[in-house]
């Protein structure tokens, strides 16, 4: 009977070997270990055997059991990975076809670099003031510093309306005014803003130039604010915005708001300095205008020139974004072709 | 403005390359735009950036000075001639050149003094005189008209200094160094005319550089170097000018002085090539030694001047003397000026006049009457100073630019006219020959007060952000013509005349004078500090966060933002409103209007974002199927008796076209965008905002499909309007399919925006499902279909959510079958079955009775 046992057993091992699929296996398992099973037919044939023997055959029986339900476990995990391993091939799809179009929506470029401005100099301290479009010429103008006919509104072609004196802002600069009157306190408070905005300059449209573009200015009004602090802090806008190693250049110049006034270059990103068509083979990039507000626009916003002192800076948003993106041509950013836009 | 180094060198030495000359300037507020290579090789300096010159540059051994000694004819061509050239070899070259101004001296034999010249030898380059387009070529030897020759005498246009080619270059004399002694035949043509021109771009404040001599005085202090002023004298030995000619200045604001001196028996011809040279590299063109000695003087020292025909002015006064007068015009006076135009002139415009009526518009530009011609032989010139805001807005309404006027405009000190006419006049002597009469008429009735300004050092430590020694600042001041007086910390600074940017105010002064000393120091060395001033206060700034947050927002809901052009017409806009159709929301409102539009379609300010999202789809629908765009920023309402406009935020977006397209997958086209796609992105914006309390009301604004648009209304105030664009609307703006949008008052929107809103604790028991549906009246809203079920359900019903809506066959005509999903739920209990039944029953009963509903079986 031990003979019948093994050669079940060795019969059982062959067949398992050959059951490919979960049906197949299933055949097997009920043929061999199940209740109708050929080992539960040796076990139950065991009544016709000796006593004594009746132990030593049931543990030999329960032995092969265990050890073909064992041997079941393993074929079937094996058959089980055969299977699925068959279903991942079959399942492959081309991953070069193109995925399936989500539209995404998107910010204007220009509102890109306008968040990045808020950001950096959010980070210094830096809040954020508004002012209007529509402007008095006495406040784009004469409070800072241009008087009527004076050579410096040459610099500034000008939009005006049909209302005296109405104009639209040539420049951010007017908010300096309204920033010093609102939050100066009468020339008693320090004030730290940028002032972003659209201006407006009648200026035939071509590719390098538009009658309306953003500027960002900035105003700083302290008891203790010098010319070093602005060339430190711009400097610094410089590195996050451009390049931590950017070389920065400073370069006297003109505007009737300040005084010392500067041009700033930033080494051209693009060429690192060594000359390109975008900085005109010079190695620098103009990236904005600076000084030390000056002591008649100081007064005109209610502070004491002699007590308090300040500095403002002056970049345009567009600019800086054709630079960063290489964008050749300024009309794009209020054509609304949404191939351009599409693409930020 | 051009500046040749050459000419600058003339008043101070200069011992740096002019690559880094330029950047000094440049960094100095002298912004130099351009370096223009005359022969001389450009150098690269360490640290100094400069695009690469493509010019000609003038091969030392090749491109000499050459002394032509005889003129001699060529022995078979009437149109040329044989110029025999010392270029310091050691026999004389002999050059076939065509050159009519060597015509003169053919055939005379050796000449006594040589004609000084740039000599060209085999294999040189030079630019092609007789090519139309830049072109260079290199000398090769060949036969012209029989006889053999290799080298030429130069033109300008060949060695690239002008366009000249009438005729090669004949020095008026040797050249010299600049200390005087002479270069012989043979020197490098690069030491003799090798120059740089600079193309410096001047600021308004820098007017004091709007001549060669302003620009040295730039250099000498940047560069700590001298300045050797020109020579202001004349040798008058006729007789006096007393009695010649009188002045009347009639309004000596407009006019603080004017000058005369007088030449005689004078002759007007060309001028010597030196000044010839000098004219063409600033750009003038040479006329005849008086008026190039008046553009001369005008580049040089930045006086402009004006030269009279003398016995025109004379015959003008009946033969006495003649008087000048400076004025404003009579009403209905005109001017027939130099550039040939007849002006009429207005109130503002100061004027030169005789007894006999207009001769010049002061400072700006000469009449013809008077002008200088061949015949002049007495010449009376003027120097005179004129206020420069007048003299722009006179420019400025005549539309006429000129040299004279473009320096006044800026600001010229009266003390310059004095030197002026000097100067003038003696170079004029020089160039013409006669007799300049004794003395200068000047009148000066009003000279301006010397301004003098107190400069504590401390002050310049206060605004620098750096301590200087009192010895540098004013060693920094002097180098710049500053007079300093020191008193232990303080300074006491006389300002020249020629700083007329330096303010009398004694504040505004003091700054003046430290960005002098900001700029002779150097920016760059200044040092870079991280400011310790006190933090301002901190305000809240509401209005753009949330700004931000609505382009987040419409980003994230997939939407692209745009930004148009602020500028629009009246008829654009009002291609918004129908025919018949209501008034816009917008009608009372004026528009702010260009006095000045650039464009025909920009003439005012919008009212509306509508047509510029409009005019955007239908730019884009060329090139899109579908597209979502949106637009946040200002629109212009002008009101009466308000000097400037509102200016509130508008929010307008579009959607038009496709949802989706046809994929490579096969999937079915999601279909066409409809009321619903707006209504849910205005729905999505409410509730990301966090606007409570907003209801949908049919709108009656003109723009929108009346049957398939709404108001968004808050405590009775309309927020803005959505929905389809009145078919009749994008008829006009040609649009292929139907458009949906919204324009909103951000303003208002945002201002009732919760940011504080309290959120909902999640359920701790189950809910209980259920489906129901009404068969209502076709026209009932849905809206109030919703209230009857959410009163009659009570707080225990948590949800009911709209999920279809069946018209047809199996119920009424007339009536829609709207299908709802309801959820029970309360945070005190598991609701069981039999409560959800009796609440259910209870919506279904108030819907039979409240709106006529039936249960649908």
């Amino acid at each position: 009977m031990l003979e019948q046992l093994q050669a079940i057993e060795e019969e059982a091992l062959a067949a398992l070997e050959a059951a490919s699929d979960e049906e197949a296996l299933k055949a097997w398992s009920s043929r061999y270990i199940g209740k109708k099973g050929a080992v539960t037919q040796v076990l139950r044939g065991m009544g016709g055997l000796p006593a004594e023997e009746r132990p030593r055959m049931g543990k030999a029986a329960n032995e092969a059991k265990v050890r073909l339900e064992a041997a079941y476990e393993q074929r079937a995990e094996q058959v089980e990975a055969e299977a699925l391993a068959r279903d991942l091939a079959a399942g492959a799809v081309d991953i070069s076809l193109p995925g399936r179009t989500r539209k995404r929506g998107g910010l204007h470029p220009s509102t890109r670099t306008l968040r990045r401005f808020y950001e950096i100099w959010g980070d210094m301290g830096f809040q954020v003031y508004r002012s209007r479009d529509v402007e008095l010429d006495d406040i784009n103008f004469t409070a800072l510093n241009i008087p009527p006919h004076h050579p410096a509104r040459d610099m500034q072609d000008t939009f005006y309306t049909t209302d005296e004196g109405v104009i639209l802002r040539t420049h951010t600069s007017p908010g300096q005014i309204h920033a010093m009157r609102e939050l100066g306190a009468d020339g008693t408070q320090p004030i730290r803003v940028i002032l972003p905005g659209m201006c407006y300059r009648y200026e035939q449209i071509t590719a390098r130039s538009e009658v309306q573009f953003h500027q960002v200015e900035g105003l700083v009004v302290g008891r203790n604010i010098r010319m070093s602090d602005l060339k430190g802090t711009i400097t610094e806008f410089a590195k996050r915005m451009f390049n931590p190693s950017a070389q920065v250049r400073f370069r006297a110049s003109y505007f009737p708001f300040t005084e010392p006034s500067m041009e700033i270059d930033v080494e051209c990103f693009l060429c690192a300095g060594k000359g390109c068509n975008v900085c005109k083979y010079t190695g620098w990039l103009e990236i904005a205008g600076c000084g030390m507000v000056n002591p008649v626009v100081l007064r005109n916003g209610g502070y004491d020139p002699s007590e308090w002192s300040g500095f403002a800076f002056g970049m345009g948003p567009e600019r800086i974004t054709m630079l960063k993106h290489g964008i050749t041509d300024i009309r794009y950013f209020w054509g609304n072709d949404l191939r351009f836009l599409e693409q930020f | 403005m051009l500046v040749p180094v050459s000419w600058i060198k003339e008043f101070v030495e200069i011992d740096i390359p002019v690559e880094l000359l330029a950047e000094k300037l440049t960094v100095a507020g002298l912004e130099v735009a351009h370096l223009n290579y005359i022969g001389l090789p450009q150098e690269t300096v360490d640290g100094v950036r400069w695009p690469e010159s493509h010019h000609l540059v003038w091969d030392r051994e090749k491109l000499v000075l050459g002394a032509i000694r005889e003129v001699k004819p060529h022995p078979d061509a009437d149109r040329l001639v044989l110029a025999m050239v010392d270029y310091g070899g050691d026999e004389l070259e002999q050059c076939v050149t065509g050159a009519p101004n060597l015509f003169p001296y053919k055939g005379k034999g050796a000449l006594e003094s040589p004609l000084w010249t740039a000599f060209a030898a085999e294999g040189a380059e030079v630019w092609d005189g007789h090519s139309e387009e830049p072109q260079r070529m290199t000398l090769k030897g060949r036969k012209l008209r029989g006889i053999y020759n290799k080298s030429m005498v130069c033109s300008e246009k060949e060695l690239g200094i002008s366009d000249e080619h009438e005729g090669v270059i004949l020095l008026d004399q040797q050249p010299t160094t600049s200390d005087g002694r002479p270069y012989p035949a043979g020197t490098p043509l690069q030491d003799v005319m090798g120059d740089v021109v600079l193309d410096i771009e001047l600021t308004p404040n820098l007017a004091r550089c709007f001549s060669v001599l302003g620009v040295a005085r730039e250099v000498a202090a940047l560069l700590d170097k001298p300045i050797r002023q020109p020579s202001y004298d004349f040798i008058a030995e006729g007789a006096p000018i007393d009695g010649q000619a009188a002045i009347q200045i009639h309004n000596a604001e407009l006019n603080p002085r004017f000058t005369l001196t007088l030449l005689r028996d004078t002759v007007v011809q060309p001028s010597p090539e030196w000044m010839q040279r000098r004219l063409k590299l600033v750009g003038q063109r040479p006329i005849n030694n008086i008026v190039d000695v008046t553009n001369y003087i005008t580049f040089e020292i930045g006086q402009p001047l004006h030269a009279f025909d003398y016995d025109k002015l004379k015959a003008r006064a009946g033969g006495n003397t003649p008087t000048i007068i400076t004025r404003l015009p009579e009403s209905g006076e005109t001017l027939d000026t130099l550039d040939e135009v007849s002006r009429e002139l207005e109130p503002h415009n100061i004027l030169v006049c005789d007894t006999a009526g207009v001769l010049s518009l002061g400072g700006v530009i000469g009449g013809a009457e008077t002008e200088i011609s061949d015949q002049t032989t007495n010449v009376l010139l003027e120097a005179a100073n004129w206020n420069f805001i007048n003299i722009r807005r006179t420019m400025q309404s005549q539309k006429v630019f000129t040299d004279a006027g473009t320096r006044f405009s800026r600001g010229v000190h009266p003390s310059q006219a004095i030197l002026g006419v000097g100067r003038g006049i003696e170079l004029m002597r020089q160039t013409g020959g006669g007799q300049i009469a004794q003395g200068v008429i000047d009148e000066y009735p009003q000279p301006p007060a010397t301004i003098t300004i107190d400069l504590h050092i401390a002050e310049v430590e206060r605004l620098l952000g750096m301590a200087l020694p009192i010895d540098d600042v004013a060693d920094m001041l002097t180098r710049l013509g500053f007079e300093l007086t020191l008193k232990s910390e303080m300074m006491r600074v006389t300002v020249p005349d020629h700083r007329m940017d330096i303010s009398d105010d004694p504040v505004v002064g003091q700054a003046d004078l430290i960005e002098e000393v900001a700029r002779i120091y150097g920016y760059d060395a200044i040092p870079n500090t991280i400011m310790d001033d006190a933090m301002p206060p901190q305000w809240e700034n509401t209005a753009l966060e949330r700004e931000e947050a609505t382009r987040d927002l419409l980003v994230a809901l997939g939407l692209r933002e745009i930004i148009s052009y602020r500028f629009t017409t009246p008829a654009r806009e009002a291609v918004l409103v129908p025919a018949g159709g209501k008034p816009a929301p917008w009608a009372d409102a004026g528009y702010v209007t260009m006095a000045n539009p650039i464009a025909s379609d920009k003439t005012v300010l919008r009212h509306s974002l509508l047509t510029s999202l409009l005019e955007s789809a239908v730019n884009n629908q060329r090139y899109q199927q579908s597209q979502q765009i949106f637009e946040i920023g200002a629109v212009y309402f002008k009101r009466t008796g308000e000097t400037l406009p509102q200016e509130p935020r508008r929010l307008g977006l579009l959607i038009s076209g496709e949802r989706g397209l046809a994929e490579w997958m096969g999937d079915q086209a999601p279909g066409a965008f409809d009321f619903f796609d707006v209504k849910g992105v205005v729905e999505a914006l409410i509730d990301g905002l966090h606007v409570d309390g907003v209801t949908f009301q049919r709108t009656a604004h003109p723009s929108f499909h009346p049957g398939r648009s709404a108001d968004m209304v808050r405590d009775g105030v309309t927020l803005g309007t959505f929905g389809e664009l009145h078919p009749l609307v994008g008829r006009a703006f040609e649009l292929k399919s139907p458009a949906f949008v919204a324009e909103i008052d951000l303003d208002g929107l945002l201002t009732a925006s919760n940011a504080d809103f309290k959120s909902r604790s999640l359920p701790i028991t189950p809910a209980v499902y259920e489906d129901i549906a009404l068969i209502v009246p076709e026209d009932m809203p849905a809206d109030d279909v919703l209230n009857v079920i959410r009163q009659a359900g009570g707080d225990l019903l948590k949800d009911a959510v709209l999920f279809d809506v069946y018209r047809g066959a199996s119920i009424p005509e007339g009536t829609k079958s709207l299908a709802y999903s309801l959820t029970y739920q309360t945070d005190e209990r598991t609701l069981k079955d039999k409560e959800a039944a009796s609440i259910r029953k209870k919506i279904v009963k108030a819907a039979e009775k409240r709106l006529g509903a039936k249960l649908r079986g």
